[in-house]
């Protein structure tokens, strides 16, 4: 960290619940390598203790501090002053895009954590399906006494949702964050329950292959590149079930 | 009532059957375990929380479930508390735990002549506790420190921290608790006769001010307990203590590493996700709404972590933040639970009734403080029903949110 302080102009949203939205300027001494997420928490502690933020750990395992700094999706607790602007400079924030906004930078997390569930999603897996399937597993000498495990890579920070341009023109959309959860419970357990949650015109099929959801993850989750893979195993699917006997039964999936 | 029944007995059974309310004030780890312990026993539970759920201490905590070995020298009866309920967590709160367990390591004779004391208190505490030889635990660890002279094993984790708390928070929610998160606590409400009915709060979303009323209230805002009771009139010597932590880019170790000493700054170095963080430092402050993150300690955090993991020297840091953990000083004479944790029942202390203050405590011992709590304000209405919160998994946290 420098000696040296930044001044910095914050543009802060502002909105009351059901209110019209409007922007604040506070001006703050920084250091240039501190995170947005600290100068966010100064303006509430110091300045304006009306500001309404979400966050929680403040070192990108919770999730909760999505927002947009100057347009772009960020993880602002661990996105540094010096990584987003200049001494001098003007930093934009804003509520993420495609959820509902409660108040001032607090968005309504309350359906994607929902659909996430109904996709099956488990915070914990063991190591080597917590890794992305073309990685190399972490190392990991296995003399502990079960199989080691580890927390997975999405945080539900809900930033791949916020920047999918197709998430933008249809509410209906799962989005990456859901699409690639189904993706890792598919390789942990390939059963036919994920393929027909993905299987769908709001699932799979919506995404135009942006790749913005990956641009913008935090955590190493690369959603475009699971939604891809994803698409593979339900083609794959349904070439095999070509010589599978027909079930009488007509399938009705429904969406995560 | 039948005429010439006895009013008493009447009384009391109205006492016993009439469902109890009770506010929660803060939905950090105690506050939503609490929550949940409350509404599991029957109780209508209101919370009230000024942020999002667990944006003071508790999102911000190191993400260790303590085996207890850190304290099994220093503090025994801390140690016990934590074994038993790292036990009870790891099977009720599987989904947020990375359970990979832990080792301590001596990197110098300090280090080598604090084992026996630390042994023979971890099989003491009932910490299950082994000696691991040190080229299986380089080849186990291979990140380690070559130079490390021993290794201790220990059923240490790794959790997260807001999930943890999302989950208690959705087992109360499934319970009828409702939450109300973004709602600034500004004064308690007083009946006729001067007892705590309810609290004053503001609508942070809507800038509306909202009443909320219960036969009891409960101060569960740790590091902020001292400034929530002041509101009260009344004084609970809580010191918001930080300590620093690091994160860095990559995940070096799967188990947790602590040094084998006795609790000092940096010692416990732990593997989350695909990143490794290291803690901690200790020092008081007056005020813990915003803690600056202080270089100085940043580096000495840096210096440490590179004790333990050599590699850590030239790996990128990825977030270095501050938690203020509520310690307990002063010698009031509050009913004291454990050394970890306390709870005030402020009518016997200071005459002001409807009044609860639980603070202190780790978060591995969450549950219990919320457990011990609920005991005393079980027996302050007169309501009998037993705990049950360590017997059933928690529900998933997402379901926070239905």
């Amino acid at each position: 960290m420098t000696e040296q302080l930044w001044q910095v102009h914050f543009k802060v949203h502002r909105q009351r619940t059901g209110g019209k939205p409007y922007v604040r300027t506070f001006t703050l001494d920084v250091d240039p390598e501190e995170y947005i997420l600290d100068a966010v928490e100064r303006i509430w502690a110091l300045h304006d203790r009306t500001l309404t933020y979400r966050h929680a750990c403040h070192h990108s395992t919770c999730g909760a501090c999505g927002m947009r700094v100057n347009g772009r999706e960020k993880l602002t607790c661990i996105t540094t002053i010096s990584s987003v602007t200049q001494n001098g400079g003007t930093v934009r924030i804003d509520p993420l895009r495609n959820f509902p906004v409660v108040s001032d930078l607090v968005v309504d997390m309350g359906n994607f954590f929902l659909r996430m569930d109904r996709s099956g999603f488990n915070s914990v897996a063991p190591l080597a399906a917590a890794c992305l399937p073309y990685e190399q597993p972490l190392t990991a000498e296995n003399s502990i006494d079960h199989e080691p495990e580890r927390l997975v890579d999405c945080i539900e920070c809900g930033l791949c949702i916020s920047v999918c341009p197709a998430a933008n023109t249809d509410k209906e959309y799962v989005g990456p964050a859901v699409l690639a959860s189904l993706h890792l419970m598919y390789v942990q357990n390939p059963t036919q329950e994920f393929i027909d949650q993905a299987d769908h015109h709001t699932g799979l099929w919506r995404c135009h292959s942006a790749y913005e959801c990956t641009e913008v993850c935090p955590s190493g989750v690369d959603p475009a590149w699971r939604i891809m893979d994803m698409r593979k195993k339900v083609m794959s699917d349904r070439i095999k079930s070509i010589f599978r006997p027909r079930s009488s039964e007509k399938k009705n999936a429904q969406p995560a | 009532m039948e005429e010439g029944g006895d009013p008493h007995a009447e009384l009391d059974r109205i006492m016993k059957t009439t469902q109890p309310s009770a506010i929660v004030i803060g939905a950090g780890f105690t506050g939503c375990a609490l929550a949940y312990d409350l509404a599991q026993r029957g109780f209508a539970v209101t919370v009230v929380e000024r942020g999002e759920l667990a944006s003071g201490t508790s999102g911000r905590t190191h993400g260790l479930l303590h085996s207890g070995a850190r304290y099994c020298v220093t503090d025994a009866e801390a140690a016990i508390e934590c074994i038993q309920e790292n036990m009870i967590l790891r099977r009720i709160a599987k989904q947020c735990i990375e359970y990979n367990g832990g080792y301590f390591v001596a990197l110098d004779d300090a280090d080598l002549g604090y084992a026996p004391a630390f042994f023979q208190g971890a099989q003491n505490c009932g910490i299950p506790v082994e000696e691991i030889d040190v080229q299986r635990a380089l080849a186990a660890e291979p990140a380690l420190n070559p130079k490390i002279l021993a290794a201790y094993q220990v059923p240490d984790a790794a959790f997260d921290p807001l999930r943890l708390a999302m989950a208690f928070a959705a087992s109360a929610r499934q319970h009828g608790a409702k939450f109300n998160t973004f709602h600034d606590v500004v004064g308690f409400l007083r009946d006729g006769i001067g007892n705590i009915c309810g609290v004053s709060a503001v609508n942070r979303h809507a800038g509306q001010p909202v009443d909320f009323r219960a036969d009891i209230t409960i101060n569960a805002t740790g590091a902020w307990a001292g400034k929530v009771a002041e509101m009260a009139g009344i004084s609970v010597p809580v010191r918001p203590t930080p300590g620093v932590m690091v994160a860095y880019e990559k995940r070096v170790t799967q188990r947790v590493i602590n040094r084998l000493c006795e609790p000092d700054d940096g010692d416990i170095l732990l593997p989350q996700r695909r990143m490794a963080v290291i803690g901690t430092t200790s020092f008081e402050v007056e005020e813990a709404d915003y803690i600056p993150v202080y270089p100085d300690q940043v580096k000495q955090m840096h210096q440490r972590a590179a004790l333990l993991v050599p590699e850590l020297e030239n790996i990128k840091m990825r977030g270095a933040y501050m938690s203020a953990r509520p310690l307990i000083g002063g010698l009031m004479s509050g009913r004291s639970l454990s050394r970890t944790f306390k709870c005030y029942d402020h009518q016997t202390d200071e005459e002001v009734n409807g009044l609860v203050t639980v603070t202190g405590g780790k978060a591995t011992t969450c549950r219990v403080m919320a457990e011990k709590t609920a005991d005393l304000v079980c027996q302050k209405l007169g309501w009998q029903r037993a705990c049950e919160t360590a017997q059933h998994p928690l529900a998933d946290y997402h379901l926070y949110y239905s």
